[in-house]
């Protein structure tokens, strides 16, 4: 599904060679509530939130939060109902590899959430140019099972989500 | 003599004769010549004759590796002695060896090989016409790419050749013509180890090159390094990046001028800016930082370079911070700024009349102002560290910029919200007291006194949670700008008579009392280093709060309650610390002075020294007194548990027998606890020998006859754990005795528990007593050797043991490994581990908890020895990860995670159930657990996948 981007930025000149870096939030202050073993502490945006953020970009040394690629206020879940929608927002218009970075939090999300969960993961509206064909390629699961059987791919999206060195 | 001479001569000719022969006679011929080559007696020329001989006849290459090693042996062994000889050869030596070490294979003869190229260059053998040849013949290596194979018996590392060739090559400069090209076609290579060894060398190679040969090379050489920092993944690259530019312009600073020369470390460094200032400008994009790291490479080479760098960045970015208004972008122009501000600081001093950055004062200083007073807390913590830098400035501040940066620091330290930029604004408090006094005496003391006093006015109208806050604020901030002597004289007084007033003032709470104990140990930390403060300091504060804890303790009915406050168990641990820590650094004259005072207060009750002294009882704490006076034995351990080694203790035997009598004949077991503390403290430092022997007999009667039983039996159990301690800690030979009391008490009904937690007090290190600080007499290796000696007994006990106890040598057990550096448990591992194993079903909490904390880096370090188990670890850690417990689901995860350290082939069988059975932690209830779980899966996720 994203063939023509695989191989692209992975050597060779990159398409957006300094782009605009944001501040990492810290990490997440635990809470006297969260060291009860009593108290249930439900699934909410900054723990989704918390899930994608670290996620590598496939170009630059970089995370998807430092380049503002994920912001929390676009992370919405729904615990009782099972929901969680996510948009991201490519650096350029253009970038070819919108459809793997949307591929890698996709995945992330399936490997890191209950399975009673329904996941979308979408771009901002607006942000990209081919932002409906990529939505329709991350929306349908077949596709996205298919393109892990790629192990090119497969590995590409495991870069991405491998815990930086 | 004259004979052998003969002898020799002959058979060197024979041999010379010989290498034309037969090429199955050449080894036997070279070996000969070896052994001659290393003889004494060989005349002058032979030396010459044979190596002509060799370089004509033998064509080294086709030998084997074992031939060719000889050869090179015969070159080096001439080359040590017979330097003078050689060199007569002139070129022709040179071009002979270049012959023989042509197309050599082994990295074993390399190693020699390189050896003696680098010593042709570095003895100054003549290398003629044949210096790019040389070069050729060496630098055909670079950049080494050697593998050693599996098992090689010779050790040889790749590092080992990369540094031994590197040496060859950057030790002339007659190769910059052609080693820099050749570098400059690596960097720019694909592969990540050339770029490395490339940019080392190049490193390397400045430390002997000149400006002549870098000349025509500095261009691309930017280029490159500018292109490896800007677009490199790998921080290795990136910092040794950074390393050759900083050799690089050190290399041209260090170059003499000629008068007429073109100055190119100034065009270098012109043409470093002029790629890297447009980036400065832009706070948000990614390149800002490499460039300015780049910079402050280059600027850190020397003293000009960095005048150089400044002079144009520092208005640059004191421009930059005022265009632009965003606090993250100011940060990061601050912090950027802060940078040069560093290196300005360190090669600003040398031998210049003008103080340097004086020309950028005043806008430094209207900055780092703006910077403080900005709402952004990361924009204040930085402006803070560049207030620092400034002020450690010598003479750059004057005192009315210090008193607006007082001013600064004073409001941060008390209106700012942001614990972190209040923690930064005491630290800099206190760097910057030390260096100006008299400043912060006149300016912000009085402040803080002020500030302590109007707390009481507001004390009559009602106080909130913020006026206490604000009051415990200040408590630090005095505490924190106490960095000098002079200070300590002002804020000392205060804080004690701020403590004499809040315990008897009517609202009094013992949080309050706390924390001005704990300001007063902040005080005597810092005290500690200067002789004199630290006196003045235990002289002052000692005397004062046995004062206020004796009058604490007497009995008298018309003391409002709050005046007990100071009996308490918190309070008195807060007041142990400061008294320890104002005595461990006195010296032996003025302790022991002090020691006479103290110890006949607490045996015969003389309090003339105290500073207030008229109380309405006697205060005899070991006699039958009060429990609340027995409960300042604290205290006095405290003292003298952490005087010096060598200071003698007045009425020591009498001492040491109230101490036992009180630790078990008193039903508080707070003062029987201090009591054996306070003993085990002295038995510890005591010398070896007849009174050591006597006191320990005493306790061991007494520990015996407590523990029969009777009410005292957890008395003399912690006696017991307290002597045994500080025997433990000093190797005494009683120890393993002891130690094995203890053991027995393992399977005691009611004292088990307690036991198995004492394994624990054995291998910690106490805060207030038996600690290092304190001069005790510990032995850096006592945990290891505890570990050899107890653990064998643990083991056979615990197989031993009635089913009931067995979790109590579980627990004993799991104490001890958690303490040992994991080094030392590594062997002994395949012993215990079986213990372990079976204690991951042990059903005590605790004992799961210590026992995950114990395998988790076990599976990190020992992965081959743990994977024989993976079967049981995988199944056992499943199902703790499903344990009431949140902290034992939490462990258990983190070692299901440490479990993909293991070689992948034993892992993969188990993937699937792994990552199905993770399935359900992902939805466990507890944030925490959620996280390790997510971790975990996602690491198990990756095994034997693509890209991992």
């Amino acid at each position: 599904m994203v063939g023509a981007s695989s191989g692209a930025g992975l050597g060779g000149l990159l398409e957006n060679a300094n782009p605009l870096i944001y501040q990492r939030s810290g990490e997440r202050p635990i809470t006297a509530g969260e060291e009860d073993d009593q108290v249930p502490d439900s699934i909410d945006d900054r723990e989704i939130f918390d899930l994608i953020r670290s996620i590598n970009d496939p170009e630059h040394p970089l995370t998807l939060e430092e380049l503002n690629v994920v912001e929390q206020v676009r992370v919405k879940v729904n615990d009782k109902e099972s929901t969680v929608a996510v948009e991201f927002t490519p650096t350029i218009p253009h970038c070819s590899m919108a459809t793997l970075i949307g591929l890698s939090i996709k995945v992330k999300l399936i490997r890191s959430l209950p399975e009673r969960f329904k996941m979308d993961v979408h771009i901002t509206p607006g942000t990209h140019a081919s932002e409906h064909a990529v939505n329709k390629q991350l929306a349908d699961k077949e596709r996205v099972a298919a393109a892990l059987e790629n192990s090119h791919l497969l590995e590409v999206v495991n870069q991405c989500l491998s815990a930086r060195s | 003599m004259l004979a052998l001479l003969c002898t020799v001569v002959h058979l060197t000719l024979f041999y010379e004769n010989q290498l034309k022969d037969h090429h199955l006679v050449i080894p036997s011929v070279l070996q000969g010549l070896r052994a001659l080559s290393m003889s004494d007696v060989l005349p002058p020329g032979l030396a010459v004759s044979v190596l002509k001989a060799i370089f004509q006849e033998v064509h080294v290459q086709s030998l084997t590796q074992m031939d060719r090693h000889t050869v090179y042996s015969i070159i080096t062994n001439f080359m040590r002695t017979r330097e003078e000889e050689l060199k007569s050869l002139g070129a022709d030596f040179t071009f002979g060896f270049i012959q023989v070490m042509d197309g050599e294979k082994d990295p074993r003869n390399l190693l020699v090989a390189f050896r003696i190229v680098y010593d042709l260059i570095s003895k100054d053998y003549s290398l003629g016409p044949f210096v790019e040849e040389l070069f050729e013949v060496t630098s055909c290596y670079f950049p080494v790419d050697f593998t050693p194979p599996p098992n090689d018996p010779h050790g040889i590392q790749r590092e080992d050749l990369i540094l031994s060739l590197r040496a060859v090559l950057a030790s002339t400069p007659r190769f910059a013509e052609f080693l820099l090209p050749l570098l400059l076609e690596k960097v720019d290579s694909e592969m990540l180890s050339a770029k490395l060894d490339s940019l080392q060398t190049l490193n390397a190679c400045c430390a002997v090159y000149g400006q002549k040969e870098l000349k025509d090379y500095l261009p691309s050489l930017w280029t490159s390094i500018r292109r490896e920092v800007f677009q490199t993944s790998s921080e290795r690259v990136e910092a040794e990046g950074l390393a050759a530019l900083h050799s690089l312009s050190a290399c041209l600073s260090r170059s003499v001028l000629e008068a007429d020369a073109e100055d190119l470390l100034d065009s270098f460094l012109s043409s470093i800016l002029e790629d890297c200032r447009h980036h400065l400008c832009e706070p948000d994009m990614k390149l800002v930082w490499p460039s300015a790291k780049l910079l402050q490479a280059a600027a850190g080479a020397s003293a000009r370079a960095c005048d150089r760098v400044t002079s144009t960045v520092i208005p640059l970015l004191l421009e930059q911070f005022n265009r632009h208004s965003q606090s993250s972008q100011r940060r990061t122009i601050l912090e950027m700024l802060l940078g040069f501000l560093k290196l300005q600081q360190k090669w600003g001093n040398e031998d210049k009349d003008e103080i340097p950055l004086s020309s950028f004062k005043t806008p430094l200083c209207s900055l780092v102002s703006l910077a403080l007073a900005d709402p952004s807390t990361q924009l204040q913590l930085v402006g803070i560290r560049a207030l620092t830098v400034l002020g450690a400035q010598p003479g750059l501040l004057s005192t009315q910029d210090l008193e607006l940066a007082i001013d600064h620091l004073y409001r941060l330290s008390f209106l700012e919200e942001e614990s972190q930029s209040c923690l930064a604004a005491m630290e800099a408090s206190g760097t910057l007291a030390t260096l100006y006094p008299t400043v912060f005496i006149s300016h912000l003391v009085p402040r803080l006194a002020e500030e302590l006093h109007t707390g009481d006015t507001e004390l009559a109208s009602g106080e909130g949670p913020s006026y206490q806050a604000r009051r415990l604020r200040c408590l630090q901030a005095l505490s924190a700008v106490s960095t000098h002597a002079s200070i300590v004289r002002e804020t000392l007084p205060m804080l004690l008579q701020y403590l004499r007033h809040v315990h008897r003032g009517k609202n009094a709470n013992s949080n309050e009392v706390i924390a001005v104990c704990r300001s007063l140990h902040l005080v005597a930390g810092q005290c500690q280093q200067e002789p004199e403060s630290c006196w003045y300091f235990h002289q002052t504060a000692v005397p004062c709060l046995l004062a206020l804890a004796v009058q604490a303790s007497m009995p008298d009915k018309d003391l409002p309650n709050p005046g007990k406050l100071l009996l308490e168990e918190e309070v008195l641990a807060a007041m142990v610390s400061v008294i320890s820590t104002a005595s461990t650094h006195l010296s032996p004259e003025l302790a022991a002075q002090s020691v006479a005072l103290v110890v006949p207060l607490f045996l015969d009750g003389d309090v003339s020294f105290l500073s207030e002294n008229s109380f309405p009882s006697k205060f005899l704490p070991f006699q039958n007194s009060s429990s609340e006076q027995k409960r300042l034995v604290a205290l006095l351990m405290a003292f003298v548990c952490s005087l010096p080694k060598n200071v003698e203790i007045p009425q020591l035997d009498r001492l040491m027998q109230e101490l036992l009598t009180l630790s078990c004949h008193h039903d508080r077991l707070f003062s029987c606890t201090a009591a054996a503390k306070c003993f085990a403290g002295l038995l510890n430092k005591h010398p070896a020998g007849q009174q050591l022997d006597e006191f320990l007999q005493k306790a061991m009667e007494k520990v015996e006859t407590g523990l029969s039983p009777g009410p005292y039996r957890s008395q003399a159990f912690t006696l017991l754990l307290w002597v045994t301690k500080a025997l433990v800690l000093r190797y005494h030979p009683l120890s393993s005795c002891l130690t094995e009391r203890l053991m027995g008490l393992l399977s005691d009904a009611e004292l088990g528990p307690a036991a198995a937690d004492g394994f624990s007090l054995l291998m910690a290190d106490c805060p207030d007593v038996l600690h290092r600080a304190g001069h005790a007499e510990i032995r850096i290796m006592f945990r290891q050797r505890f570990f050899t000696d107890s653990v064998p007994a643990l083991v056979q006990g615990f197989h031993a043991a009635p089913q009931n106890v067995k979790p109590n040598y579980l627990k004993g057990l799991s104490h001890v490994l958690n303490s040992l550096p994991k080094p030392v448990l590594l062997p002994e591992l395949p012993t215990l581990l079986s213990l372990l194993l079976e204690a991951l079903s042990c059903t005590d909490s605790v004992v799961q908890l210590s026992t995950l904390s114990c395998l988790q880096p076990l599976l990190l370090d020992a992965p081959q020895v743990m994977s024989l188990h993976i079967d049981t670890l995988v199944t056992k850690f499943l199902n703790l990860s499903c344990s009431p417990s949140m902290a034992v689901r939490i462990a258990a995860l983190q070692c299901i995670h440490a479990l993909t350290r293991l070689p992948t082939p034993v892992l993969l069988p188990y993937k699937m159930q792994v990552i199905r059975a993770l399935a359900k932690p992902l939805d466990d209830k507890k944030r925490l657990v959620r996280r390790e779980a997510v971790t975990a899966r996602g690491a198990w996720f990756l095994l034997g996948s693509p890209g991992s």
